[in-house]
């Protein structure tokens, strides 16, 4: 394809976004996801030309707010918004000095005084985005609040899946390892079940919430169970914090009984494919062996569609701001 | 292929409730036929032992058994220990954690089982702790000892007093249908108690600890073992309201094991009376109420597990004040002739007593002996209940000596005991 049909498709797919902010997966549903979908499938096609500059969003400021060190979700937003032409500003607030629920809302007023555009934020405590969307005239995108959602991520990893799969209804997906207190895995969850997948939690009932079988989702303990058939297996980062003694004996221990490594994976599907959000603990959750074998590991493409998704999660929020100033 | 008869039998099997003669006939290890009746022949060229009408039982299992290796040699090796095992009749002995350092890890385990096996005594098996250290705040890899061949977790005589903690261990553990043991005793009301309260403790002017300190923590434990589907045993339950405690429980379907120690059995809180350290317990003995209702439980089938608690200790721990003496009595030795008293003096019926020790246990653990039955090992105890005996400390296998049976008369003496069919004694 060359330049100019890919920004026309671009042009074309380019719909409103349904909410004026994107907190939670639930702010899409099962009519609003597959066009958001299609356009981030042609951000990926423009994203591997070798010219990547779009003017969607010329002239508009987005601002990143990250409370919470990341290195990949900042960077994937920046450049995203960057390819769309906008204006983007980093910051990353201490939280350390005064109390968190201040500095939120004083940083909310400082910052919406500057009139961004979009307040890309992540917080380290469950609710934050939502606080700030209250509180700000802008378009707010929940970039991860403490262990509540991360729907990007979400939106990202069913690009990818229904990229490699095609349609993602009717897969069986385990999300696998500290579920309790994974942003990713409540996202996941509601997208994938949303998008027909029937979606399956494993892990050591110390990191599986004990009311997560009414989320809609089949829990396991044990990875050979819950590993049986299925399409996708989608492995969690084990925070190191949660490890030696407190929620889980040890790394090798959570290895041994719940770290993906070869022989675990051949109790899924044949030709099952692997996904993690990133970053990796090798040798804890996931063995390289299986982490690098690109027959199997869609972790690459998952760091790949991250830009398009943002760029089309992006592109669709500036797209309503206009339509409703127009 | 060695094979072995034990011929003109008295069968005791509380497994399939068989009281009556019969002969065992065993082929490497393992029983391949246990015949009931009283005219069993050895089959030709078959090594044959002539029981003379005694009783042939499932050799005991003891779940609770403390010795001092690592860390304590001096007080109880894993020999010494065994050697005492064999000579009571326990084919099986579960050694606990409260070693130096703790059994807390799969190497550990590993090392126990090997040094055990090394010594082709008795079949020497291990509790992990449960928590690192038996720290009581960082869960130890429970996984990987179950792996590799701990029968159950538990911090020994250190309460979990932190609720979380033993809340995650619990559910942590349930994954792999791990069983759990936590003795119940607030760890606040019992701090620096020696005996149970009331007027005896008051008088003798020792530090007390009511007894509802164990009922008390038995209601947390249960409540975290109705939340997180726990395998659970209450380790040496003690109290009348204990039992109550427990009992109400399972009357609402929580399934819930409990062992009781044969000190507890035997002895009342009068036995202090003189301040002879070796009655110096934990949990300290109890009025004569709590033993009745006790041997009432076991009677009724509500205790799995009647252990020895053989909790060695040198005489310079125990010739100490009352309340400076290290807790504990050894009874590995003296376990079956001990809980003879509750057919002898009580009532109970011989199969009666030794569920409790047998397949009780047997089945609680996971463990294929227990039982005479063909394929079970041949871990065998043949004793004659009714000899009477005279407990003599000094001529105790066990290192430390402090038998709380020390000069008494008892009825029960073993003659003979088989670990996988080998004679032990």
């Amino acid at each position: 394809m060359t330049q100019p049909d890919v920004t026309d498709l671009i042009h074309e797919r380019l719909e409103p976004f349904p909410r004026d902010h994107f907190l939670s997966a639930g702010d899409l549903n099962a009519a609003t996801v597959p066009p958001l979908l299609d356009l981030a499938d042609a951000f990926v096609d423009f994203n591997r030309q070798s010219a990547k500059s779009l003017d969607i969003m010329r002239g508009r400021t987005v601002m990143n707010l990250f409370f919470e060190s990341s290195t990949r979700t900042s960077a994937s937003f920046e450049i995203a918004a960057k390819r769309l032409g906008a204006d983007v500003t980093a910051l990353s607030p201490r939280t350390s000095s005064v109390t968190k629920g201040e500095t939120l809302i004083d940083t909310a007023a400082t910052l919406n005084a500057m009139k961004p555009d979009v307040l890309v934020v992540r917080h380290g405590a469950s609710g934050a985005a939502a606080l700030l969307s209250q509180k700000v005239g802008c378009a707010v995108v929940n970039a991860g609040d403490g262990r509540h959602e991360h729907p990007t991520q979400a939106l990202l990893d069913l690009l990818s899946l229904r990229r490699a799969f095609g349609d993602v209804g009717g897969l069986t997906i385990a999300i696998c390892g500290d579920i309790a207190h994974s942003r990713v895995a409540r996202s996941n969850v509601a997208l994938l079940s949303m998008m027909g997948a029937r979606v399956r939690l494993i892990g050591p009932p110390t990191l599986v919430p004990g009311d997560a079988d009414r989320w809609g989702c089949e829990v396991f303990h044990d990875m050979k169970d819950g590993l049986q058939g299925v399409d996708v297996v989608m492995m969690l980062r084990l925070q190191l914090e949660r490890m030696e003694g407190a929620l889980v004996p040890s790394t090798r221990e959570y290895f041994r009984f719940w770290g993906l490594d070869r022989e675990k994976l051949s109790w899924a599907r044949p030709g099952a494919k692997v996904m993690h959000p990133g970053p990796m603990n090798r040798g804890v959750e996931i063995d390289s062996e299986v982490a690098d074998d690109l027959t199997v590991s869609l972790i690459q493409d998952q760091v790949e569609m991250g830009v398009a998704a943002r760029m089309a999660v992006l592109a669709a929020l500036s797209a309503r701001r206009e339509g409703a100033s127009a | 292929m060695t094979a072995l008869a034990i011929l003109n039998a008295r069968l005791l099997d509380p497994a399939t409730d068989y009281d009556g003669p019969g002969a065992v006939l065993i082929v490497d290890g393992v029983i391949t036929e246990v015949i009931h009746g009283a005219h069993a022949q050895a089959p030709d060229g078959v090594e044959a032992v002539d029981a003379g009408g005694l009783c042939l039982a499932p050799g005991l299992i003891d779940i609770r058994v403390k010795t001092g290796e690592p860390g304590a040699e001096p007080k109880e090796t894993l020999k010494s220990a065994s050697l005492s095992a064999a000579a009571g009749g326990v084919t099986t002995i579960v050694v606990q954690p409260d070693t130096d350092p703790a059994i807390d890890d799969p190497a550990m385990i590993d090392h126990i089982q090997r040094r055990g096996a090394a010594l082709n005594l008795v079949n020497v098996r291990a509790a992990g702790a449960a928590t690192k250290g038996r720290d009581g705040q960082r869960m130890a890899e429970i996984g990987l000892m179950d792996e590799a061949g701990a029968l159950y977790f538990t911090d020994g005589d250190h309460v979990i007093a932190n609720t979380r903690t033993l809340q995650r261990v619990m559910s942590y553990a349930a994954a792999f249908n791990a069983l759990i043991a936590c003795r119940p005793a607030d760890p606040w009301l019992s701090e620096g108690a020696v005996a149970t309260s009331g007027e005896l403790a008051t008088r003798l002017g020792l530090s007390s600890v009511p007894a509802i300190a164990e009922r008390i923590q038995l209601e947390r434990d249960l409540a975290l073992v109705e939340q997180t589907g726990a395998r659970f045993l209450v380790d040496q339950i003690s109290t009348e309201g204990a039992l109550e405690t427990l009992a109400r429980a399972r009357s609402k379907g929580l399934e819930v094991a409990a062992s009781v120690s044969i000190n507890h059995l035997c002895f009342n809180e009068i036995d202090i009376g003189d301040y002879r350290t070796f009655y110096r317990l934990d949990p300290p003995l109890r009025p004569e109420s709590d033993r009745q209702a006790l041997i009432e439980a076991v009677r009724e089938g509500l205790i799995d597990a009647i252990t020895s608690a053989h909790a060695p200790a040198p005489a310079e721990d125990k010739r100490r004040p009352f309340a400076e003496a290290a807790p504990g009595a050894i009874g590995l030795e003296t376990l079956l002739p001990a809980a003879l008293t509750l057919h002898h003096e009580d009532g109970l019926d011989l199969l009666d007593v030794l569920r409790p020790l047998t397949s009780g246990p047997a089945g609680l653990l996971g463990l294929d002996a227990g039982v005479l039955k063909a394929g079970a090992p041949a871990d065998l105890v043949l004793f004659d209940p009714g000899a009477p005996v005279v407990i003599d400390a000094e001529r105790l296998h066990s290192k430390s000596k402090n038998s709380p049976f020390d000069g008494r008369r008892l009825q029960g003496k073993v003659v003979g005991t088989w670990v996988g069919g080998a004679r032990r004694k």
